[in-house]
């Protein structure tokens, strides 16, 4: 029952859009003529821009199309009322009438198909009739007028059904009948005809031996847990070996081990490999044990399920199919079941479903009328249940119960299901229908996918690089010894330094001597062996490590901690850190994500005048009243205006009291919140919370309340209001409930004093129409005003009005509601025609403002995020209206977009809708690049295009070759708002995105309803709010607050992508280098893989040598300050470029590894070729050349010199030294006392000086052009920060920094 | 509107420890730190000083190489009578054959004593892999190792029992000898101190004797003899560090007198060891050292270029300097403001 703010957003060029009058959705639609065409051949006949495609657009050109996204299309009706076949055997219920009612014209076909579209799927379609998405989508496959009826009716199940049973004879209080509504059969009948007699679940109630008959339904004992003790092994080492640089070193291990192949000792060879496979296993190990522990535990918890008479404990996993359990107030609900009853009188409970769809408030279930009075306990029931299969959409649930020989049918508000809470009832009985896995929370959790980082994705395609590479060399070796053994081959048996033949044992034998074939292929797999760091494994345990580094960093951040939460940043995947630097889409849920789901109420304007001293005025001691005893005040302070509690408290015998007074009464009454005393530590004390569906109209009654109209007690027939002190007790005595087609509500009081007042609220642009306008014209239009000014701040308006009755008009309109609400025919559609004959002609009360809190920050950092070339994607459950104001007021629109609105009901319409959008914002980019070149402004003046889709136009759209054109429309848009879309559309529209694109897309949101996308993103970040923690626990980060995606982003993303990218090429550098070093020897060891550097020193070269310092850059540097990031958010476009990844980079270090290499080696080579070098002593030159180079490189590219890199590279090269002298220490190895000789030489520490400046000067020469002279933004970000810039000033940013660092209230 | 329950009251949150991160310079990565950047000044400077240093070291170089006098006398080919010059295998297997060969060399300048003898192989390959691990390092130690021998095959033992020293490196020991004469008057020849300290002391046992050394099938190279231990078996030592590359010089000996220019030696060589089987070479070299060693130019070559390259570069940047400087960290020319404002594309 939120505000329904305009469709259309007020531009500045179309000013008067909000003024434009509402078009009865019927007027259309009721057509009888386009209705009763019948199947699709009305389809394609029809104008396209008449109805169906609801494409919106804001364009002074497109004035004159019809700027309202009104759509009857009776085509989608007519169609699924072609393809419905109504079985015989249903005919007598109501769904029958409903549809023959279609053929008299009697309801508008609107209605119909709503009620049709959710469960008739086109024909079309049919073939995609199992998909998960558009079966939960099926729900709203109407067309778009009626849409909002359905997703409202699904989610609250109001609708159209605002049926209650009121009689204005006696004036108390009766209970209304909730269970068995109107609508309910009408939506859901339809339903009976899909189930499939043979596929349809059937669950005998109380009977678990004649459910489990056919098939043994399975139990309710739930695992999330990825492996068990024995599978723990094979399942781990088979995941890790999904590495392919892991299977290559195992192939290496193995080969070691083959005594002619033995380059290295045998245990040395498997260790690295051994280590890095047993740090992972037990990370993963420890990971799988905790979620074991929490299925133990969630397994083990306790149900009342009924056993014979009486209700006992019974462990959650033993619940099965079929038994009735019973639900104590607070208590979690085990699985899915069907109400029998619930501890009300009329069958109401409520549940709260933060854990399923992460809303927090209330939601009203019901048990079935027939079922309500039956006590399990007491008396046996007996009874079926046929029900779909289980299916993932949570929103949906189409079943019938045959009880007592009737048949009745079940929807998604007589089922609650597992995760949800039991809250304000005290008790409820169901019948399980859906247990453990098959629960729809169960199968929406989609198991988490191991993300892989971007980086990692393509450094495994240069690894493939490389291990051609490396295959070239062993086939260059390989080849060269072939040839040389041939050519030398009859001289093998005495050459001196090969003798083949061995003489020590009694016979002549070959030594050593495979023949010539096996020779080569032996001398191949050797030089794979002694080239194996070609491939470096060295690199996946430095990034763990260096992933762990920045992890620690990111959790330690100061800056992203969440003060109102107390809580930390936090890294719940340790693999893809880097991706943080390369996003080019964030798709954000809303609710909880953006705003804060809080909402509150701002200002009003009352009878003409504003009253917004509220917003100013400091908060006071809340207003409370005394109920038995019991102090009471509302849960939530709000800030009072001054002025209006002066105004109230002078009482209501001025004309301006008396309209105050009506206004707050109409706040206080018009809704359906329920209060609720929570106690307090006080005992005198109590709190008043007010539980409601919508967030609006809490905040609605919190305000009343705050001003003295506090509401204390509601049943189905009356409400307890306390004025000002003075307790009065209103009779309900109608209630029209909102609907979307109306976008209003009203309530009916019969008041204390035997007036009878009709309070009405609703969306400005259909209360306009209603409001007499003969009457106080100047105060419509202060309060239009009034209107315009709020929503431009970004508030939610909604307009009360009110009117008298006499008691002939009442009789005149209840005769008429009881009619039509015990009509068996479109009553829907009579109470709706009810409603509108009350309606009319109200005198206007006021408006109200209400603010859906954004979160601290959010709107400064979407800014930063769109400046930093991230499109940003809202996804929400929410209505259109409201996602765009929320769209307006975090800066995601702005007014000088253009908009695009697709609403569209059929496949058709949505293909024509898109391919229109395509082609105006193909043509708006044409207009504006052309204007940009003329007037030579930057990219932000050019017209912008937000395009907005609904959740109906997903259905179609999504696995459909529809997806391209949506996709190429959205890569013209700098916003895309998807409203109303389902949990798993959400995933489906980020795979949308991220199957077509090969940019990162990271997802966003905090409520269980987030966890498909969020797992479906490349990167998912988990809020933790207070909406549960399934998204956290389904995320790869989490975090306390929207805005901290700014730092995490453009700070630590860019720094760990750079770190990443820039440590993943010096890897590859510095493991080419030596494996090179290695290779020219190896050229002059007749290709015989003889090594000069020590096998010590191999062995070292990756572990000690050089591997600390790459650790320590790829953790501590930083190429720019945190300032500089976040002063200019642009700077993260290095990461979407991949500026410091990529195949020049690579080709650029391969090139340079090659010169470095050629450098180290043959400069020595050259200067003691002929001498008598000792090979120990020339490879204690190359090795130290080559690590003091490779440092040293390091050196060269480190940005920022903090102790720690000091003594990192410092260090690790006197470290060198110092293994070198151990190593040449050790009188049983060869080299002994080597490099003590040889450093007594003059020309080895010329050597060493020249391969190091004639290694480097090349890599030198080209970095400092390459800085200078085609400077990255990073380069010139650096200068900036170094040198200052004192002739440009800073540019305008928002400081984030001030606001990061604004303590939150 | 602000919730009222518990969990916001200031003194119970308080109480409850807060999980904020502490501060510090470390975990904010806010750690003091230098930030070089390259600007064209230091560019230059750096260039200019590394060819200030090259260039000298270079022309240094190059004048002590230029120093060095060298003798090299390529002597297999030479040493092979004329009758055997199609069958040198069969010349130099045998034992039967006088392998004595007598050579003159000039002296071109002046030699400084000492002068160092060198025997200089080409396309010897004692780098390898198959010959490198054929020894035992254990037992040239210690005689308790004496039969640690694995990895000396196809030297391990005879039928005697095992060879000390063992292995295919210490078998083919090489086996030619030179005399030095200069007007039929005998040079000493040091043969002292020819090897390392090191390896004298620690690397060859005193206590390890040669033991059933070319007494094989096959014969490769020099016989050692059995009553001095190898600690004091030189040339064993200088053999046994294996060199590193194919073309190699091992050191013979020393003649400790100046050698006048223009002065005949008459060299007379046992002509004893095998190269001919693999096409090798043999060389005699007399050489003097100087502080870079033996007469080698790469080096300075290679000073002098790269110092020269230095110093052009640094010119060259200058220049470029000169005729297009860029500002540093102008912000007009980040890529946003330059796709804007249209200039400044290099």
């Amino acid at each position: 029952m939120t505000s329904k703010r305009p469709l259309l957003i007020p531009s500045p060029r179309t000013p008067n859009t909000q003024h434009l009058p509402a078009l009865p959705v019927y007027s259309d639609i009721a057509n009888p003529t386009s209705g009763g065409t019948g199947l699709f051949s009305g389809m394609d006949s029809r104008n396209p821009a008449a109805a169906d495609n609801s494409i919106n657009v804001e364009l002074p050109t497109f004035k004159s199309s019809p700027q309202r996204s009104i759509s009857s299309s009776q085509r989608s009706v007519s169609s699924s009322q072609g393809s419905v076949v109504e079985p015989p055997t249903f005919k007598s219920s109501s769904q029958r009438s409903v549809s023959s009612s279609r053929r008299s014209v009697v309801e508008p076909p609107t209605f119909k198909s709503s009620s049709q579209g959710s469960v008739v799927e086109p024909p079309t379609f049919k073939s995609s009739s199992q998909r998960s998405v558009s079966s939960l989508q099926s729900k709203a496959s109407g067309n778009n007028s009626v849409r909002e009826s359905i997703s409202s009716l699904q989610s609250k199940n109001s609708g159209n059904n605002s049926v209650r049973e009121v009689s204005f004879g006696d004036l108390e209080s009766k209970p209304v009948r909730y269970g068995s509504r109107g609508a309910d059969s009408e939506a859901l009948s339809l339903s009976q005809k899909d189930l499939n007699e043979e596929d349809a679940r059937v669950v005998y109630i109380d009977d678990l031996a004649k459910t489990n008959e056919r098939f043994e339904y399975s139990g309710n004992s739930i695992r999330t847990a990825k492996y068990s003790v024995f599978t723990f092994l094979p399942r781990n080492l088979f995941e890790q070996f999904h590495r392919v640089a892991y299977i290559y070193f195992l192939v290496i291990a193995v080969l070691n081990q083959l005594p002619q192949l033995a380059v290295f000792g045998r245990g040395v060879s498997i260790l690295p490999l051994a280590f890095v496979l047993l740090v992972t296993a037990v990370k993963d190990g420890f990971e799988d044990y905790r979620r074991h522990r929490s299925d133990r535990i969630e397994n083990n918890r306790l149900a009342s399920v009924l056993v014979g008479n009486q209700f006992h404990p019974k462990k959650w996993k033993d619940v099965r199919v079929g038994e009735i359990i019973k639900i104590q107030a607070s208590e979690a609900i085990p699985c899915d079941m069907v109400l029998l009853s619930t501890s009300d009188p009329t069958g109401v409970a409520y549940v709260q479903t933060i854990n399923l769809d992460g809303e927090s408030n209330l939601k009203t279930r019901y048990a079935k009328q027939e079922t309500l009075s039956k006590m399990p306990d007491k008396e046996k029931i007996t009874g079926l249940i046929k029900c779909e299969n289980p299916n993932r959409n949570i929103y949906g649930f189409h079943a019938f119960m045959e009880i007592d020989g009737k048949r009745l049918s079940l929807g998604p508000s007589n089922i609650i299901l597992r995760g949800c809470e039991l809250k304000n009832t005290h008790w409820v009985i169901g019948v399980a229908v859906y247990v453990g896995r098959e629960t729809k929370v169960m199968l929406n959790s989609s198991g988490a996918p191991s993300k892989r980082s971007r980086l990692e994705t393509r450094m495994n395609f240069e690894i493939i690089l490389l291990s051609g590479f490396l295959v070239a060399l062993c086939t260059v070796v390989s080849f060269c010894a072939a040839v040389w053994l041939r050519h030398n081959n009859d001289e093998l048996d005495d050459i001196l330094f090969y003798r083949k033949q061995d003489y020590s044992k009694g016979k002549v034998d070959d030594y050593n001597y495979y023949g010539w074939g096996l020779e080569i292929l032996f001398t191949f797999l050797m030089s794979v062996i002694v080239f194996q760091i070609m491939i470096p494994i060295s690199l996946y345990i430095s990034m763990e490590l260096v992933r762990v580094g920045q992890a620690y960093f990111m959790i330690r951040d100061g800056q992203m901690y969440d003060e109102s939460s107390d809580s930390r940043f936090q890294c719940r995947a340790l693999n893809i850190n880097e991706d943080l630097g390369q996003i080019k889409y964030v798709f954000s849920d809303k609710t909880g994500t953006l705003t804060e789901n809080k909402m509150e109420f701002q200002c009003a304007s009352i009878w003409g005048v504003d009253y917004n001293g509220g917003r100013s005025s400091p908060e006071q001691v809340g207003y409370s009243v005394e109920v038995d005893g019991k102090i009471l005040r509302p849960k939530m302070k709000v800030k009072a205006d001054p002025d209006l509690q002066q105004l109230l408290r002078s009482g209501k015998d001025t004309n301006e009291g008396k309209h105050v007074y009506e206004f707050f009464l109409a706040l206080a009454a018009c809704n359906t919140i329920v209060p609720l005393v929570v106690d307090t530590s006080d005992p005198n004390g109590g709190l008043l919370d007010y539980q409601g569906e919508s967030p609006d109209e809490q905040a609605l009654v919190y305000a009343a309340a705050a001003y003295g109209f506090m509401l204390i007690e509601r049943t189905s027939g009356h409400i307890v209001i306390d004025i000002q002190g003075d307790r009065q007790r209103f009779n309900v005595l109608g209630l029209h409930e909102f609907d979307s087609d109306r976008k209003r509500m009203s309530v009916i009081l019969g008041c204390p004093d035997k007036t009878i007042k009709v309070f009405v609220k609703g969306a400005d642009t259909t209360m306009f129409s209603v409001i007499d306008k003969r009457l106080n014209l100047d105060i419509i239009r202060a309060t239009e005003a009034h209107i315009h000014a709020y929503s431009s701040l970004g508030l939610r308006t909604l307009v009360v009005g009110m009117r008298e009755l006499s008691a002939t008009k009442f009789e005149q309109w209840h005769s008429s509601f009881e009619e039509a609400s015990t009509a068996l025919i479109g009553r829907a559609a009579l109470l709706r025609k009810v409603a509108g004959t009350i309606e009319n002609n109200l005198i206007i009360l006021g408006a109200s403002g209400i603010e859906d809190k954004l979160q601290l920050g959010v709107p400064e950092a979407i800014d930063s995020l769109r400046t930093a070339g991230v499109q940003v994607w809202v996804l929400t459950g929410d209505k259109q209206e409201t996602a765009i104001s929320i769209g307006y007021s975090s800066k995601l629109l702005t007014r000088r977009m253009t908009q695009i609105i697709i609403n569209s009901s059929s496949r058709d319409s949505c293909r024509r809708s898109l391919e229109d959008a395509i082609l105006m914002s193909r043509k708006l980019m044409t207009v504006s690049a052309d204007t940009q070149t003329d007037r030579g402004s930057s990219g932000h003046g050019g017209t912008q295009v937000a395009l907005i889709i609904d959740g109906t136009s997903l259905v179609y759209i999504l696995d459909s070759e529809l997806e391209e054109k949506l996709f190429e429309l959205a890569s013209y848009c700098t916003v895309v708002l998807c409203c109303r879309v389902a949990p798993l559309q959400k995933a489906g529209i980020v795979a949308l995105v991220k199957n077509r694109t090969a940019d990162m897309t990271l997802a966003i949101g905090d409520g269980a309803n987030d966890v498909s996308m969020i797992q479906m993103a490349d990167v998912g970040v988990g809020i933790s709010g207070q909406e549960g923690r399934q998204a956290v626990m389904s995320s790869d980060f989490a975090m306390g607050q929207f805005r901290f995606l700014v730092p995490l982003l453009l700070v630590h993303g860019h720094w760990n992508y750079q770190r990443m990218g820039y440590m993943i090429l010096y890897n590859f550098y510095r493991n080419a280098v030596f494996v090179l070093i290695l290779f020219w020897y190896v050229l002059f060891t007749c290709f015989s893989l003889t090594t000069a550097i020590t096998d010590w020193s191999s062995m070292l070269y990756s572990i000690i040598y050089t591997a600390v310092p790459t650790i320590v850059v790829g953790i501590l540097d930083k190429d720019l300050s945190r300032r500089t990031l976040l002063d200019y958010p642009q700077l993260y476009g290095a990461g979407q470029r991949q500026e410091c990844y990529n195949s020049k980079l690579f080709w650029l270090t391969v090139v340079d590894t090659f010169w470095q290499s050629l450098a180290v080696f043959f400069i020595p080579l050259f200067a003691y070729w002929g001498s008598s070098i000792d090979r120990s002593s020339i490879g204690d030159l190359w090795t130290l050349a080559v690590v003091i180079l490779v440092n040293l490189h390091l050196a060269m590219d480190v940005i920022r010199w903090n102790w720690i890199t000091h003594a990192a590279i410092w260090g690790s090269i006197i470290a060198t030294w110092i293994c070198v002298f151990v190593i040449d220490a050790i009188p049983s190895l060869v080299g002994y006392w080597a490099i003590f000789h040889v450093i007594k030489t003059a020309s080895f520490w010329l050597c060493l000086l020249a391969i190091i400046i004639a290694a480097m000067a090349p890599r030198f020469v080209v970095k400092f052009l390459y800085q200078y002279y085609r400077p990255s933004d990073v380069q010139i970000a650096r200068e900036l920060e170094k040198f200052g810039n004192p002739s440009a000033s800073r540019p305008a940013q928002i400081e984030m920094n001030a606001i990061l660092d604004l303590p939150r209230r | 509107m602000e919730a009222k329950d518990g969990a916001s009251n200031p003194t119970s949150s308080t109480k409850k420890k807060s999980r904020k991160p502490k501060y510090s310079k470390f975990t904010q990565q806010e750690l003091p730190a230098c930030k070089p950047i390259l600007t064209p000044a230091s560019v230059i400077l750096i260039f200019v000083a590394i060819g200030i240093v090259f260039i000298p070291i270079g022309l240094a170089s190059l004048f002590a190489s230029e120093r060095v006098v060298e003798i090299v006398h390529h002597y297999d080919k030479d040493c092979i009578p004329l009758k055997y010059a199609d069958n040198m295998l069969a010349y130099i297997q045998s034992s039967k054959t006088n392998k004595t060969c007598v050579r003159k060399l000039t002296i071109p300048k002046q030699m400084k004593s000492p002068v160092y003898i060198y025997y200089q192989l080409d396309h010897f390959y004692q780098n390898h892999r198959r010959y490198v691990k054929s020894r035992s390092d254990k037992q040239l130690r210690s005689k308790s190792y004496e039969n640690t021998t694995d990895d000396c095959a196809p030297e391990r033992y005879t039928a005697k029992g095992v060879i000390v020293p063992c292995g295919l490196v210490a078998w083919s020991l090489f086996n030619d000898t030179y005399k030095f004469s200069v007007n039929n008057k005998q040079l000493g020849v040091s043969k002292k101190d020819i090897t390392w300290k090191s390896d004298q002391k620690n690397k060859f046992g005193s206590d390890v004797y040669p033991k059933n050394f070319q007494s094989g099938g096959l014969i490769g190279g020099a016989k050692l003899n059995s009553s001095i231990p190898l600690s004091e078996q030189e040339d064993l030592m200088v053999w046994m560090r294996t060199a590193a590359l194919p073309t190699f010089r091992k050191l013979y000996g020393r003649i400790e007198v100046d050698l006048e220019a223009d002065a005949v030696i008459t060299v007379t060589i046992e002509n004893n060891y095998n190269t001919y089987s693999f096409r090798g070479n043999k060389k005699l070299v007399l050489s003097t050292a100087s502080w870079i060693g033996g007469k080698n130019y790469l080096l300075g070559v290679a000073y002098l270029t790269v110092g020269g390259l230095c110093l052009f570069l640094a010119l060259a940047f200058l220049l470029l300097y000169l005729i297009k400087p860029r500002p540093l960290g102008d912000i007009s020319y980040l890529s946003w403001n330059r796709s804007a404002s249209g200039g400044h594309i290099y």
